[in-house]
């Protein structure tokens, strides 16, 4: 038996000091992780708040959508409709969680199990965060972000910035590179390259040249389709990376502003592919860590049982048919199959072992933890760990909804023996990003005549871009590229089935 | 591993009021049409509270690529009677996932919480105080008395007793003065003390003691301090605001109403300059009293008219309690333009001599019934005598009202930017 770590709800830093250390034996020992170093913050329900309208991060350069979603969280939150957040944790190094005040010296002891321990060991080991995100220069990058936003204001005015940033936001989902092979994200080379290129355009700015007369534009219709569309390395399904290098009539500041967006966009992209897998790591994390403070009795059994409470409604996953329901509860499911994994490890049955030859039995139920942590995303997670009797345990079934159809909503598999295999691709689908996100990407430029941007939709399955929404996002896509800009959506035959044409808003002089 | 563990709670807040200016700046036409909206549902002093609008999200909206519609498969959880290949309706619950987990249409229009301060701003846009308030300015400041820190002489009236015994402490200890329990203990010890040679030391011991105690003294003028204050030159920042209103038979409820909105807009606009605004009920017939609001919108009168007996009692009250150096004095003045012949002589008199001088802004508003085709016929007898006033100099602001939706304007009218005082004169 050791020393409690605390009595009753109460607690103070060096409460928390002793808490931290107590999880860190057990997450660095037991469970044999591997995190950044820990930096932990306590914040007011205001200043979660601040967190929750700039997407959790601690400096954000400013623009008005925040005041938005600032205003809305609020207004929800004093009608009590919305419960805040225990924590945030910022995927950095160090690696910072917030935690708030509120909180009781137990919820205090979950939170930073499951944020400073959990979530940090995915973040440092998960290969898409090693892929895709510099956790080490991400705080400089937003500092330097907010002030290269600050400077943009100062010099061209704040209408002109929020117009561009507006129309950034609005392509941020579709400004990301879903493939790797580009070089890894280097945020602080990144910030000093930009500063080079402020003071080499200084140094060789001659305001003579412009009154230069130009010569002839080479012809470029001899260029055939190909080698144009290779020159502009076409198809592209990166649209702020190809505003950025080839809009014909952005100036740099505003191109600089399209690669912050489009840096910022691509730092959040591992984690929505990693929604279960991530908030599931931190899950399993916690359960373990807090079980273990238990038995080792640093936890006293009220103190337990107001923990297996608040981790009972975190892992809660309503029904289809309850008024709750809302999508699978990504804390349930991911828990749920890392518990799973731990039991087809430790004791395995005769499904398991057909079913997961490689893991059951294995007997080393961290070391297999840590190689699924480290190796997968979601949607293979899914595909291959999702077993049978978790099926069962959820009763999951695949409906299938085809507007055609005039029987209805089809029933397509059931969690029985014909139906696993079923079920589970298609649940994988669903946390497929590239199944979730409309697939359309620059196709050709037509450069000879009216330099028409064209896009193409690859249309899945019938569903097709919302309307309205389409004409606005195109809109501020047509006032970057200041040409017209055509969206055609095709589906899987190249039939056409929908076009639109948006010509650029006039805008003022003041673009270059 | 060093874990740092930081307390953030004592950073300042307001950390997205930037974005939140922005945001409400972008939404500016939308949220004040919302204010608007919401103020008339309200009561006087309510109309400062701040608190919920709704806005359409029409510009606030932001756009993204989103699919919808197609052919769709899901997988969900709780399968309790369906076998494969059975048929779903589409109705009632199919049709409620159909809206699915996107974000749909649910964003229609948008609720905030507007603080105090921000409702008030848009509710009252750019509107500026009269110019012919910085005629004042000068005067606007009188002496206040503030602490500043102690002092070793003063009255006895100021002594700090706290400041002077925490001195009187730290001198007594710095000077070793013998504590009462220590001699306290000698005398016990000496009344124990059987030999007689130990007895005579501790006596000695004690004597000494005694001495130094007397010595020093437990406090010593030295240690007494004085709180000290000094003069320092206060602005006033206080307003009282006089509502004149005719009650006689002639005022009909549609009258006190537009009367009583005008005087809500006026008490909004000095509540946000002041930080104490006092509001004065003058109601007439043929006589004036003071009353409280209630009486005054709503208590029955009968009777004539003469303005001039509001203005005298206006006077009186100025004199008696508002001392125009101390005091901003605004007065508002609502009738429907009727006044006996003979009194419009003296009420000239009265106003040009007595009320002008000491008021920062003197608005006359005249309200006539829904409809408001009685104006078109002639100028009633207090229009007329106002407006020569006016013409000949006299610093009057005038307006007629026949409608509720005029009221704001008139206002925005009385009260909006100017760059020349002269302008104010032109209707």
């Amino acid at each position: 038996m050791k020393e409690r770590l605390f009595e009753g709800a109460d607690w103070d830093f060096h409460t928390l000091q002793r808490i931290t250390d107590a999880c860190e034996e057990v997450a660095l020992k037991d469970l044999g992780l591997d995190v950044y170093p820990n930096q932990i913050e306590v914040i007011t329900a205001e200043q979660m708040l601040d967190a929750y309208s700039s997407v959790g991060m601690p400096l954000f350069y400013k623009h008005w959508s925040f005041g938005k979603h600032f205003a809305f969280h609020e207004a929800s939150y004093r009608k009590g409709l919305m419960g805040l957040a225990y924590e945030i944790v910022i995927n950095s190094s160090p690696c910072i969680s917030y935690l708030m005040e509120e909180n009781t010296a137990t919820m205090q002891t979950l939170v930073i199990a499951h944020a400073a321990f959990g979530h940090n060991h995915f973040f440092k080991n998960n290969y898409l965060f090693k892929q895709w995100t510099d956790a080490d220069g991400i705080l400089d990058y937003l500092d330097f972000a907010k002030n290269y936003v600050m400077q943009c204001e100062d010099r061209y005015g704040r209408i002109e910035v929020e117009r561009t940033l507006d129309a950034a936001h609005a392509l941020m989902s579709h400004g990301i590179d879903r493939y790797p092979g580009k070089k890894k994200l280097d945020l602080r080379a990144e910030e000093k390259r930009a500063g080079r290129r402020r003071q080499h355009e200084e140094e060789v700015f001659n305001d003579l040249w412009r009154t230069v007369p130009k010569g002839a534009a080479k012809s470029r219709s001899t260029l055939s389709i190909e080698r144009r569309r290779k020159l502009l390395g076409l198809p592209q399904e990166n649209l702020l990376y190809f505003l950025e290098k080839s809009a014909p009539r952005l100036a740099p500041w505003q191109r600089e502003l399209l690669r912050i967006v489009r840096h910022i966009a691509q730092y959040f992209y591992p984690q929505s592919q990693t929604k279960v897998m991530n908030e599931g790591t931190a899950t399993y994390v916690h359960y373990r860590i807090m079980t273990r403070l238990h038995e080792q009795g640093r936890i006293s059994d009220g103190n337990f049982l107001e923990f297996l409470g608040s981790h009972t409604n975190v892992v809660f996953q309503p029904e289809f048919d309850d008024p709750r329901f809302s999508g699978f509860n990504p804390y349930a499911l991911g828990f749920a199959v890392m518990q799973d994994i731990e039991r087809i490890v430790a004791n395995p049955e005769d499904e398991d072992r057909e079913w997961f030859p490689d893991i059951a039995g294995k007997g080393d139920v961290m070391g297999v933890l840590r190689d699924v942590w480290a190796n997968y995303r979601d949607e293979s997670f899914i595909g291959q760990f999702l077993s049978p009797r978790l099926m069962r345990h959820f009763r999951m079934f695949h409906l299938h909804d085809d507007p055609e159809e005039r029987a209805g909503i089809r029933v397509d598999a059931i969690h029985d023996e014909r139906g696993f295999r079923r079920v589970r691709r298609e649940l994988a689908r669903q946390h497929d990003v590239g199944f979730i996100d409309a697939n359309i990407e620059v196709v050709d430029v037509d450069l000879s005549g009216d330099r028409r941007l064209i896009l193409h939709h690859h249309v899945i399955k019938g569903s097709q871009l919302n309307e309205t929404d389409a004409k606005r996002v195109l809109q501020h896509l047509a006032d970057l590229w200041t040409y017209d800009v055509a969206l055609i959506e095709v589906d899987a035959n190249d039939k056409v089935l929908r076009e639109y044409v948006v010509s650029p808003r006039p805008i003022p002089a003041a673009v270059a | 591993m060093p874990i740092h563990i930081i307390d953030r709670r004592l950073n300042p807040g307001g950390k997205s009021l930037e974005n939140r200016q922005r945001f409400l700046r972008r939404a500016k036409s939308l949220v004040q049409g919302a204010v608007k909206k919401t103020s008339q549902e309200r009561d006087i002093k309510d109309v400062l509270e701040g608190g919920e609008v709704t806005i359409p999200l029409d510009g606030m909206h932001e756009p993204r690529f989103r699919r919808e519609g197609g052919t769709r498969d899901m997988v969900l959880p709780g399968n309790k009677k369906f076998i494969e290949g059975d048929y779903l309706q589409r109705s009632g619950q199919g049709s409620a996932k159909d809206s699915g987990p996107g974000e749909g249409d649910s964003e229609d229009a948008f609720r905030f919480v507007l603080s105090r301060d921000e409702f008030v701003d848009l509710f009252l846009d750019d509107l500026e105080l009269p110019d012919l308030a910085k005629r004042k300015i000068a005067q606007t400041e009188s002496e206040g008395i503030q602490r500043a820190g102690y002092t070793m002489t003063g009255s006895p009236a100021n002594i700090s007793v706290s400041r002077t015994v925490k001195l009187a402490l730290a001198r007594r200890i710095a000077l070793k003065r013998p504590r009462k329990d220590e001699i306290e203990e000698l005398e016990t010890a000496i009344e124990a003390c059987t030999d007689e040679d130990e007895r005579a030391a501790l006596v000695a011991r004690l004597e000494a003691l005694k001495a130094k105690a007397k010595r020093i003294p437990f406090i010593d003028p030295l240690d007494i301090r004085y709180r000290r204050f000094e003069t320092v030159p206060k602005p006033v920042a206080q307003a009282v605001m006089f509502c004149l209103m005719d009650v006689s038979g002639s005022m009909s409820e549609h009258m006190k109403d537009l009367a009583k909105r005008f005087y809500m807009l006026l008490y909004v606009f000095l509540k946000r300059r002041y930080k104490h605004v006092e509001i004065v009920f003058i109601r007439h017939t043929d006589r004036a009293e003071e009353v409280d609001e209630q009486t005054f919108f709503y208590g029955p009168a009968s009777g004539g008219t003469l303005v001039s007996s509001a203005l005298q009692a206006m006077h009186e009250i100025v004199r008696e309690r508002f001392n125009p150096s101390d005091w901003n004095i605004y007065a508002a003045q609502a009738s429907d333009g009727d006044n006996s012949y003979s009194d419009g002589e003296l009420t000239g008199l009265l106003l040009t001599e007595k009320i002008l001088p000491v008021c920062q802004f003197f608005a006359y508003l005249e309200v006539g019934e829904a409809g408001g085709s009685a104006f078109d016929l002639s100028d009633s007898s207090l229009w007329s005598l106002y407006e020569r006033l006016r013409n000949s100099g006299a610093p009057l602001s005038m307006r007629k009202v026949s409608e509720r939706s005029e009221i704001f304007p008139v206002f925005h009218d009385l009260f909006q930017r100017r760059d020349t005082a002269q302008e104010k004169a032109a209707p």
